[in-house]
């Protein structure tokens, strides 16, 4: 490709979408490795067998939901403490 | 004009997809030597390729589960924010 090209605005345009939605599917994809590290190395203990038990199959979803959940715990107790810095009161319960 | 966003297009998506089997690959291997692999020997035994084999199948399988779940949650929370905006 010659380094003097370029695209029309349209394709420029429809480039950039393109190149918006991949990202995002990379990153929903990112994610889904970091949790899979995660919830494998908490649910998977034992020799690894010709199929996953019902409990390891349970633990890897619930695993996922809680992560979750914590993160969004976090995220709500963060908020509160800086509310309560911001209202004078510094004490952090 | 057309053949030249087309290939753009396509070294993206080959780009995201070798990343992506890279990743798998890199997180597999590690847990699956841990799993598999607890006294390294002269060579890998046949018990320990068979070990490797079905980790491999249960970290896709994992990796599935995984992504179920964290869709299935996406879609849920989508759904309850735009209950809220309405």
């Amino acid at each position: 490709m010659d380094n003097n090209f370029k695209f029309d605005e349209a394709t420029q345009k429809e480039l950039s979408v393109f190149l918006e939605k991949q990202q995002a599917e990379a990153r929903l994809h990112s994610s889904i490795h970091n949790f899979t590290g995660i919830c494998w190395d908490k649910c998977v203990t034992g020799t690894p067998s010709t199929r996953f038990s019902r409990s390891e199959e349970s633990c890897l979803s619930n695993c996922v939901e809680r992560f979750l959940d914590t993160s969004l715990f976090m995220v709500r107790k963060i908020e509160e403490q800086r509310s309560a810095v911001e209202n004078g009161n510094t004490k952090f319960t | 004009m057309n053949a030249k966003k087309e290939a753009v297009m396509n070294a993206v998506r080959n780009e995201i997809a070798l990343t992506n089997a890279q990743q798998l690959m890199n997180s597999a291997n590690e847990r699956c030597y841990k799993a598999c692999i607890t006294k390294p020997g002269t060579s890998l035994s046949s018990g320990e390729q068979t070990c490797l084999s079905r980790c491999l199948d249960r970290y896709m399988e994992a990796f599935n589960i995984v992504r179920r779940t964290y869709v299935a949650r996406l879609g849920r929370e989508r759904m309850e924010d735009q209950a809220n905006v309405i």
